[in-house]
């Protein structure tokens, strides 16, 4: 199984990584701009993302919201998403209609300003606010996934502040702001550009041409800082939040190397063997047979800059206390370090990645996704193909030696979340 | 830079969905095939007739629980045995039960199919259901509960039907069960459940992939031919009654920054002849990003990340509701806009080129949403149990387009009915109920979150 790909890249810097498949009338463009909260600049949290929201409003030739209607008027799906080193763009069509998804794209990569008003950017930061209290606010745990990176990252890291951003930064965010942001990152040459489905290759690469050919090279983006860290937490870190919620809910993290490194697929393979299926250890051990949590798994965060995070998350029944259920995770992991994994884990978690792999190539927008973002991480989305091969090179040996240097007590995170009520009692 | 203007579309290349191929073997059971060759990939289905709907009181949630169990053990393997074994065949046996029916599925690589097919007809027709395993599914239902009514968007989902629903209906309290009758679920009611309910008489398999219709015949045949049951279909829900008119109802949630809103009333079953054009109905009023409802709310008015509307279709009348999540401080403005809309959608035909939005978008979305096998088996697990015509799927993207603006006008007058309207919020009530109030639909009826309307009488 593999995805075909052909790649070139235009003399503006954008790459082209094209891939046929005329299999069904539809087809996937997709556009990874290399930029995500990481390069916001202080006290503008959540800016990247607010951005985000800024490209559907419109272009020099696209009025506000059109670029949903138009392509929804097609027969097509869409969306874009904020992620911390990258922000995406995608839309999927019937096949015939792949010049109108590169045209919108082209529109606002090349003419986004003189569409934006200081009355767009003020409804945006309202729906990223009511987005920001839906997601985050209102939600049992929903802070978690800004807790957790600021407890795994350094203050002044880039991966330490919150995607979303706070309200005080949302509220501070200026079309100034927006201008600057579009002119250093939102560039050809920051760019990736996937079309996946039926296509005709000669076809495709003329309206690549005609969309994309004239758009000026950007003037050069200010580096990330060097993000890389020490290889461990050095330490036990901790966090114990109080939240309106029934039942405890524990992350225990552990640092582990960039995804894509050699040594990252130990985590991958340690993060399936854990939790990946009903019958991964935590789950079987947890839920099942001492039933002390309703849910439990463990992923990787697959950054692929400096560091990447390895996340046990597990929520416990109601009734169970918060000490009890991270003792009994913690044995887990402690029993893995100990006695490392058998062969029966190991063929067990590659044989439901491969599955999971082949599944994951039936959709359009699927395939085109994965070679927009392996070549913006890795440099070649060709290199998407050898997942599959570079988990089953994993070895037991390997594994069992990554537990013991990685998931020991001096690199670990817990972020504990437990019912108000309970926390109120033990005060 | 001269800039290219819009492209005009290329010409439409033909698409049709993956032909079926249906049988029936000598046990009754019946048999759809979809092959999709593209990929060394199978989904397996199994629609049983046998949904929560039609539960009497005392067991309401068993449905679910029994799908749930059937993966706890057959023969001599246990549940983790039964886990340990899909997994290592690199898939997951996932059941559930809706309303109308239970649903068991797995997807699997080709080269592990007719091992995977093996233990799959195995849980499905002959499962244990020890007595330890059950009760642990029991409790973990009761622990979901709780979580979700512990979380705004679950408790309005919740408490919207049962305030909507007579406390009579069955569609007043959750597919899954509500605490009270859950509780009192044991192996004994699953294991009666599933000897009236899974039989070859109520059972279709569906296999979408890559296998012929020929080698998925044989396969049934083995592995399913000698399934013998007097389990039949239930008879199905096809009413339910709604417990009154206008209604204006505050779920407690101090502090909450934000209000879930829930407004409608109960809607049609599937089987109305209006359902099409109340899909592009809908689709305008709030089914889409591009509709009314959510361009008013969202864009217009920025009091939401979003806002939509939807029909829940089952073989009764489920409900219509718009659902969104708003800013404490405008929440009786979004129900003035709400309302506003559903008005608007009543009081005149939509132009053409607003139908041609949503139609053009049901149309062209048609093959994007049929590239996996999983989406088509579900597909065709949908139109056998709601017993839609064999070519369906063929002709329903002519049908979608038929429709016209006289259509969706006379849809919107005949099934949206502003006189009957729940209006639900779970937020702050200080803060929200006064200008609820004001806007004069009725007098603000104040709950905590613990009170449920559905496990009283009617009275």
């Amino acid at each position: 199984m593999r995805i075909p790909v052909e790649t070139y890249t235009l003399p503006n810097g954008l790459r082209v990584q094209l891939s046929q498949d005329h299999a069904t009338p539809v087809v996937a463009v997709n556009l990874w701009y290399h930029v995500g909260s990481a390069n916001e600049r202080a006290g503008r949290t959540g800016f990247a993302h607010l951005f985000e929201h800024m490209l559907f409003q419109g272009s020099a030739q696209v009025a506000a919201n059109e670029h949903f209607e138009l392509v929804q008027r097609a027969g097509g799906t869409l969306n874009g998403s904020t992620w911390l080193d990258r922000t995406n763009y995608y839309e999927t069509l019937p096949s015939h209609q792949l010049e109108l998804a590169l045209w919108l794209e082209a529109d606002r990569m090349a003419r986004l300003l003189p569409a934006m008003t200081q009355e767009k950017l003020d409804t945006q930061r309202d729906v990223v606010k009511n987005e920001r209290r839906w997601s985050v606010d209102n939600q049992p745990y929903g802070t978690w996934w800004e807790r957790l990176p600021a407890l795994c990252f350094p203050p002044e890291h880039p991966f330490h502040h919150s995607l979303i951003g706070s309200m005080e930064d949302l509220s501070a965010a200026s079309l100034e702001d927006v201008a600057a942001f579009f002119r250093t990152y939102y560039t050809p040459d920051n760019a990736v550009l996937t079309i996946a489905g039926d296509f005709d290759e000669a076809e495709a690469r003329a309206m690549v041409e005609r969309h994309f050919g004239a758009i000026p090279r950007g003037a050069g983006r200010p580096a990330l800082p060097d993000m890389s860290l020490p290889p461990t937490f050095g330490g036990w870190r901790r966090e114990v939040v109080p939240d309106a919620v029934v039942a405890p809910r524990l992350f225990l993290a552990f640092r582990v190397p960039p995804a894509g490194d050699e040594a990252w697929y130990a985590a991958s393979m340690l993060g399936a063997v854990l939790g990946m299926g009903a019958g991964s250890r935590l789950p079987h051990r947890l839920v099942r047979e001492q039933q002390l949590a309703s849910d439990a798994g463990a992923y990787t965060f697959d950054l692929t800059k400096g560091s990447d995070l390895l996340i046990c998350d597990v929520t416990a029944r109601p009734g169970v206390s918060a000490e009890r259920l991270e003792a009994a995770v913690v044995a887990e992991v402690d029993r893995l370090i100990a006695e490392g994994v058998t062969a029966e884990e190991r063929e067990r978690a590659l044989a439901l990645l491969e599955t999971s792999w082949v599944a994951g190539l039936q959709s359009a927008g699927g395939r085109a996704d994965k070679l927009s973002q392996f070549a913006t991480y890795r440099g070649d989305p060709s290199l998407v193909n050898d997942e599959p091969a570079r988990h089953a090179a994993v070895s037991l040996e390997a594994m069992a030696a990554f537990a013991r240097a990685r998931l020991g007590a001096d690199n670990r995170a817990t972020l504990l979340y437990v019912p108000q009520a309970a926390a109120a009692e033990a005060a | 830079m001269s800039a290219p203007t819009r492209p005009m579309p290329g010409a439409p290349r033909p698409y049709e969905f993956p032909a079926v191929h249906r049988e029936t073997l000598a046990n009754g059971l019946r048999l759809v095939v979809a092959p999709m060759p593209r990929l060394p990939l199978v989904t397996v289905l199994a629609l049983v007739d046998a949904g929560a709907a039609t539960e009497a009181r005392h067991e309401e949630g068993v449905a679910a629980l029994t799908a749930r169990a059937l993966a706890e053990g057959t023969g001599a393997l246990d549940g983790a045995a039964v886990t340990a074994r899909f997994e290592r065949l690199g898939t997951a046996f996932d059941a559930t039960a809706d309303w109308d029916s239970s649903v068991a599925r797995l997807t699997v690589t080709t080269s592990r199919l007719e091992e995977a097919f093996a233990l799959f007809a195995e849980v499905v027709q002959a499962p244990s259901f020890p007595a330890a395993d059950v009760a642990r599914l029991r409790d973990e239902r009761l622990a979901d509960l709780a979580q979700q009514l512990a979380e705004p968007r679950g408790l309005a989902d919740e408490r919207f039907e049962g305030f909507l629903y007579a406390a009579a209906s069955r569609y007043a309290r959750a597919a899954g069960g509500t605490a009270p009758h859950v509780a009192a679920l044991d192996d004994a009611a699953v294991r009666a459940f599933h000897a009236a309910h899974y039989g070859p008489a109520s059972t279709t398999l569906i296999l979408v992939g890559d296998v012929t219709p020929a080698a998925a015949r044989a396969m049934a045949e083995r592995r399913f031919g000698a399934w013998r049951s007097a389990a039949r279909p239930a008879a199905p829900l096809t009413a339910a009654t709604a417990r009154g008119g206008r209604r204006v109802v505050v779920v407690e949630k101090a502090d909450a920054p934000q209000s879930e809103l829930r407004v409608g009333h109960v809607g049609v079953p599937r089987m109305h002849p209006d359902h099409l054009p109340l899909v592009v109905m809908n689709g305008i009023l709030g089914g889409l990003f591009s509709s009314r409802i959510n361009l008013n709310l969202r864009e217009r008015h920025a009091f939401t990340y979003g806002a939509s509307s939807g029909f829940d279709w089952r073989r009764g009348p489920g409900p219509f509701v718009v659902s969104t999540a708003v800013k404490s401080e405008v929440t009786a403005r979004a129900v003035e806009e709400i309302l506003r809309e559903i008005d608007g959608m009543r009081a005149a035909p939509p132009a053409a080129d607003e139908v041609a939005l949503a139609t053009d978008y049901l149309a062209g979305v048609f093959p994007i949403r049929y590239e996996s096998t999983s989406s088509v088996a579900g597909a065709l697990a949908g139109a056998t149990m709601f017993g839609l015509p064999e070519d369906w799927f063929a002709r329903y993207r002519e049908r979608i387009r038929a429709v016209t603006p006289a259509d969706v006008h006379r849809v919107a007058q005949a099934h949206l009915d502003p006189s009957r309207l729940l209006v639900l919020a779970v937020g702050d009530a200080p803060v929200i109920a006064g200008p609820l109030e004001s806007l004069g639909l009725g007098a603000v009826e104040r709950f905590t979150s613990e009170q449920d309307p559905a496990e009283g009488s009617d009275a």
